[in-house]
């Protein structure tokens, strides 16, 4: 019945799509191949049609700096709008309720307004290519070395770890082969950023953007409606969960276990709100190149101003599709289908003929402790009954697209989960590329090359990162537990980054060997952290400062020492070194700089104005999901 | 952007135009045929029709605004 309606549309389903695996969540039409095709074409004439524009270094690296505050500002959202971002915030939402929106809000909107507001003038005036570049102009050549390497190798190989797991999300959802998935997408970011350099990249984060909320506005959309509005999924949620904590961002905080997620709101505040965001949204040159690139000082300032207000949105085409799946999922048999973690997945998974479970013991236990499936459900998960397989949270985001898009919408769906990828790859190369040529290739390997050299190096590199990136891909495929690793491996670097750069922009007294050991022993400490509590879990309680505390709040609080170990650090070695005289500082630091003077614009261009706009929009949305 | 050419707005309006048509265009198909994608729910909201017609305006819009030859 099925296939004779599709064909009698001419839509037949595709054989070769469906042989890939035996039960993806949704079958691809001819029309959503069309739709992610013609997406994949337009990047890459973008790259093509941008080709001639990046013949120069300024061009190739930082794309001219012409881009306007909104191209910025979108594109600085973008970069950090990853597909995994998406379905694993969705997925933390199904879970923890709109806790998971800390990391939208807390998590991103002071920091990117401090950013726009404080620190945008200094590494604009100064005319830095990038961060670690920003340092050696602070703290000098030591520090630059030890921040870019650690970047360089921390981007090809977190881009690595986000192309695997991307490649599996196809796989779970369209039962895509994980290599032509890598392949594929890969392939397309190297062509169009390797050609178009930033300004490429920039071009179709901004169409990224776009097309992330065109596919995937439908789904909340939809399901508020079918969940009776906003009230209606409030009242099924509690007569599901039996809790209202599923809507209070700060109201249960007050301790360790009285929330799902087992984080205190001095985690939130200080760790994440503080530490962790302005490490990220400040210091990342993942995101600050897009906005070094507007073309004056007012639209760099400008620019992560406006992606506050699209910031505080995302929430809406994330955080709410995750809690409508929590009750609005269905089993094939009409009851609620409940997700459950990864781990559960893994082992309860079918034998390769699909009639049993692999480790019926181990899938068993596993259900029992870690998840709340209902006993008859869990019966037929081990009979490998047709119809009960288990989803992870991850999966609520495409659960809920399978379950309101047609063919055609679909396919915008599924663009707009690979855009997310693209998007975030492409930062992760093009900020690769200059840090690689500006803070490693020209000053430790060749200081005196053409500026065509440059330019070549800077394509070479996005290629060779790339090629890294494939093979971290493939090394996590196939030694899994690396992958916690390199993801921890980001955290070790953001908090102390944050702490040498505050010190150096804000202390005129910080000297170069106070900035290098600061640095050092922050990272020190984060991964002497890391490692404590890897060995003794136990320990997590030491480290967070409560036995009730869970993972989550461990990384919050690692984050937290590292940064005041790298402030202490610098404080007290500076206090013994022989500082910069003040006349070399200019343009580096507070109360040394003189910034040049902004023309006088009506009050709706005021990047006050809008500032103050967009925290009083974060406030009322505190308080009105307090 | 419009200093180096064709803005990106322009670039963004003709996909929206592009996938605004052909996913408008199924939604008429589906509602003529009265074939429907079995296991999508509330299909009798006729989501393509007015989406994908959403997206084509948004489109055209942009392409009407940002076109090469107004842009320079």
């Amino acid at each position: 019945m099925i296939v004779n309606c599709l064909n009698h549309l001419g839509l037949p389903v595709s054989p070769a799509l469906l042989a890939f695996s035996a039960a993806p969540l949704a079958h691809l039409r001819p029309l959503d191949i069309a739709v992610i095709a013609i997406y994949f074409g337009m990047v890459i004439w973008i790259g093509f049609y941008l080709k001639g524009r990046s013949n120069t270094s300024e061009e190739f690296f930082m794309a001219g700096r012409e881009m306007t505050a909104w191209i910025a500002g979108l594109s600085f959202v973008s970069a950090n709008l990853g597909s995994l971002e998406l379905m694993g915030w969705a997925g933390s939402a199904y879970q923890y309720g709109i806790l998971a929106t800390h990391w939208y809000w807390i998590g991103a909107i002071p920091a990117m307004l401090f950013l726009g507001l404080v620190m945008m003038p200094f590494y604009y005036v100064s005319k830095t290519h990038s961060v670690p570049g920003y340092l050696n102009l602070r703290f000098g050549g030591a520090s630059r070395s030890l921040a870019a390497i650690s970047f360089a190798a921390e981007m090809v190989l977190m881009s690595g770890v986000n192309m695997f797991a991307m490649a599996v999300v196809m796989k779970v959802v369209l039962g895509w082969d994980i290599t032509f998935s890598i392949l594929v997408s890969s392939v397309a970011v190297a062509i169009y950023v390797g050609l178009g350099g930033l300004r490429s990249a920039i071009f179709n984060e901004v169409l990224q953007f776009v097309l992330i909320w065109g596919g995937a506005l439908l789904v909340p959309i939809l399901g508020l409606i079918q969940a009776g509005g906003v009230g209606g999924l409030k009242t099924r949620i509690i007569a599901n969960m039996h809790t209202d904590s599923y809507f209070h961002l700060w109201r249960d905080t007050g301790h360790f276990a009285s929330n799902p997620m087992g984080v205190h709101w001095t985690g939130i505040v200080l760790g994440l709100g503080f530490v962790i965001s302005f490490g990220y949204w400040t210091t990342d040159f993942l995101v600050v190149q897009r906005v070094l690139a507007a073309h004056n000082l007012r639209a760099a300032r400008m620019a992560p101003i406006i992606g506050s207000f699209f910031k505080m949105a995302v929430p809406f085409i994330v955080i709410l599709p995750g809690l409508l799946g929590l009750v609005l999922l269905q089993n094939p048999d009409g009851s609620r289908r409940q997700l459950v973690g990864e781990d559960v997945v893994k082992s309860c998974t079918v034998n390769a003929s699909g009639d049993h479970i692999s480790d019926p013991g181990g899938c068993a236990t596993a259900m029992a402790v870690k998840s709340t499936l209902p006993a008859a459900y869990q019966q037929s998960v081990l009979s490998a009954a047709p119809g009960s397989e288990l989803h992870s949270y991850n999966e609520a985001l495409p659960l809920m697209m399978v379950r309101y898009c047609g063919p055609g919408l679909l396919g915008l769906g599924i663009t707009a989960l690979i855009a997310g990828f693209m998007s975030g790859m492409a930062g992760n190369v093009s900020a690769f590329s200059t840090v690689w040529t500006y803070d490693i290739y020209k000053p430790l390997i060749k200081k005196s090359g053409t500026d065509a050299h440059y330019v070549l190096v800077g394509r070479l590199s996005i290629l060779i990162g790339v090629a890294v990136s494939i093979g971290a891909a493939y090394l996590v495929m196939h030694a899994h537990g690396i992958m916690d690793y390199v993801q921890a491996l980001f955290s070790f670097f953001i908090a102390p980054l944050l702490g040498a750069i505050l010190m150096g922009m804000f202390w005129k007294r910080a000297t170069a060997p106070a900035g290098f050991l600061g640095l050092l022993a922050g990272i020190v400490t984060s991964v002497s952290l890391f490692v404590w509590v890897k060995f003794n879990p136990a320990e997590l309680a030491s480290v967070a400062l409560s036995p009730d505390a869970k993972p989550m709040a461990e990384n919050l609080y690692r984050a937290l020492w590292a940064f005041l170990t790298c402030v202490l650090v610098i404080f007290v070695v500076s206090l013994f070194t022989k500082p910069k005289p003040v006349e070399e500082l200019n343009g580096l630091v507070y109360g040394a700089t003189i910034l040049p003077k902004e023309d006088p614009v009506p009050f709706y261009k005021n990047v006050w104005v809008w500032a103050v706009l967009a925290i009083l929009i974060f406030a009322v949305l505190n308080i009105l999901f307090w | 952007m419009h200093s180096s050419g064709i803005p990106i707005w322009f670039f963004i309006g003709v996909l929206l135009l592009v996938y605004g048509t052909m996913i408008l265009g199924y939604g008429v198909i589906e509602l003529a045929t009265g074939c429907y994608p079995p296991a999508v729910e509330l299909t009798n909201l006729h989501t393509p029709i007015w989406w994908g017609g959403l997206l084509a305006a948004l489109g055209m819009f942009y392409v009407i605004k940002f076109r090469p030859a107004r842009a320079k």
